[in-house]
């Protein structure tokens, strides 16, 4: 075991990079998205209501596997060509984002009427009081969920080595490819995606959770 | 629903501070308001009693328009509320017109309200600085005065889950007193707070009534209280206005056979 981390120690360690780089962008592609979906759902305005929906339906009501070889292999026949690396963490951030709208949505109706109303009371227009007064309270709402989808988002771009992004998982595979041992090349993922999402991701979103409520006076 | 009968204005000789026409609220065929016309002066003191579900609270609500009216219009100042004059007409107002008419209406409600994430100073610079567009600066010299004046200017670091419900009650009349509005709104202030703190909150009511010359409507369930402050006490019934009279004459001499079962009901639970 010592002489197989030795020899292939660099190379995993290489796929976990690329591994966490994939992490914080598809992170941002989802909390956009979801945060434009999230808000799209709400919207008085029918057409970016309908627009929402349909992207919500469509990337959660699909498998991922199969929206990154649409993003992957299918896009690039309407003109579309991504690189590898941008259609992975785009795919899986996109996916992820249409279960963080819904999480979006659920933490803003969540956020008391009389906030509302005590918004519109200052005369404040629609979009001040999502702004300022709504969404910071919404925020504190969705982060428990959102740390949860976190960790699925983690998991989630593994499949991006499918596609030949050279990740953790891709490092991996060709480790057991060439060497056929698999209990320790699939075992070191193993290890290393448990410690990525239980290291890093559960102890940030706790760290935030505990900033967010010192913000509210609760702490 | 015919709006060519009513005044595009009120004119000068007589325009006061808010007026309730013909004003109809109803939830389906469940009618809240029925017919509504209540004038309130400039200056005066307006308590709203009655008994639970008489649309007392609707009064308060269509007034910082948080409620839209089925019929009629309401004027403040004079000039059409619930509607805007086009084309030489009345239509229904829109999100516009709205915002900039109820800059002059204060509102404080039951529950508070208060922004959990910001602190009481910061509660009360933030219609200032994000709507009438203050510095930091004045805003947060405009709103230390006013803890002050409700006598929080101490706990002005505090964030509203650290206050008591008076405290948080004396913070959100100053937050809307922070706006400047000539109107204010009162609604049920103190029926969410524990006994021994009613009187904090009353006395800053108080007050404003003693010191300032806003025009204020108040829904109340303390009848010493609302004689006391008031100019005139409104005794809602059913969706209907069914007695007014100054204070003194109300409680002493109450004319509707309603208005004496009230009372009497009133004084039992007392």
């Amino acid at each position: 075991m010592w002489e197989f981390l030795q020899t292939y120690g660099p190379r995993l360690l290489d796929g976990a990079l690329v591994t966490c780089a994939q992490f914080v962008l598809a992170a941002l592609v989802a909390c956009s998205a979801a945060l434009v979906a999230g808000l799209g759902r709400l919207s008085p305005v029918w057409p970016l209501r309908t627009l929402a929906t349909l992207y919500i339906e469509l990337f959660r009501g699909t498998s991922l596997l199969v929206q990154l070889y649409w993003i992957f292999f299918v896009l690039p026949l309407f003109g579309l060509s991504l690189p590898k690396f941008e259609a992975g963490f785009l795919s899986v951030g996109l996916n992820v984002g249409a279960y963080g709208a819904e999480i979006v949505r659920g933490a803003i109706t969540a956020v008391p009427r009389g906030q509302w109303e005590a918004g519109y009371a200052l005369s404040m227009s629609p979009a001040r009081r999502m702004r300022r007064i709504i969404l910071p309270q919404a925020l504190v709402l969705m982060l428990p969920p959102w740390g949860n989808l976190l960790i699925e988002l983690l998991k989630g771009t593994a499949l991006v080595a499918l596609i030949a992004v050279p990740d953790l998982m891709f490092v991996a595979k060709q480790i057991n490819g060439t060497t056929f041992r698999s209990a320790e090349a699939f075992g070191a993922a193993l290890v290393i995606y448990y410690v990525l999402a239980r290291l890093l991701i559960t102890p940030a979103m706790r760290g935030l959770e505990r900033t967010m409520a010192r913000r509210l006076g609760r702490a | 629903m015919d709006l060519s009968a009513y005044p595009l204005e009120l004119p000068e000789s007589d325009r006061p501070m808010v007026r309730f026409l013909n004003v109809t609220k109803s939830y389906g065929s469940l009618v809240v308001l029925d017919n509504l016309n209540l004038d309130i002066q400039r200056g005066e003191m307006v308590s709203v009693i009655g008994p639970s579900g008489s649309g007392k609270t609707t009064v308060l609500r269509m007034l910082m328009t948080l409620e839209t009216i089925n019929g009629g219009v309401i004027y403040v100042d004079g000039k059409p509320l619930t509607h805007m004059v086009r084309g030489g007409r009345l239509v229904p107002a829109d999100e516009a017109h709205l915002r900039r008419m109820r800059a002059s209406i204060g509102m404080c409600f039951q529950h508070f309200n208060l922004f959990p994430h910001m602190t009481a100073l910061q509660n009360c610079m933030e219609g200032p600085v994000q709507v009438l567009g203050l510095s930091k600066a004045e805003a947060r010299a405009r709103a230390e005065d006013l803890l002050a004046m409700v006598g929080m200017i101490d706990k002005k670091d505090q964030h509203p889950s650290r206050l008591s419900g008076g405290q948080q009650q004396r913070v959100a009349i100053a937050r809307a007193l922070a706006m400047r509005p000539r109107i204010m709104l009162f609604d049920e202030v103190t029926s969410a707070l524990d006994p021994e703190v009613i009187g904090e909150v009353t006395e800053v009511i108080r007050k404003l009534v003693a010191e300032h010359d806003l025009t204020m409507l108040m829904v109340t369930h303390q009848m010493g209280f609302a004689r006391d402050i008031s100019d005139r006490i409104c005794f809602f019934y059913k969706g209907k206005i069914e007695e007014q009279a100054p204070p003194e004459q109300f409680f002493a001499n109450p004319q509707r056979e309603r208005t004496q079962q009230f009372l009497r009901a009133v004084k039992d639970a007392d």
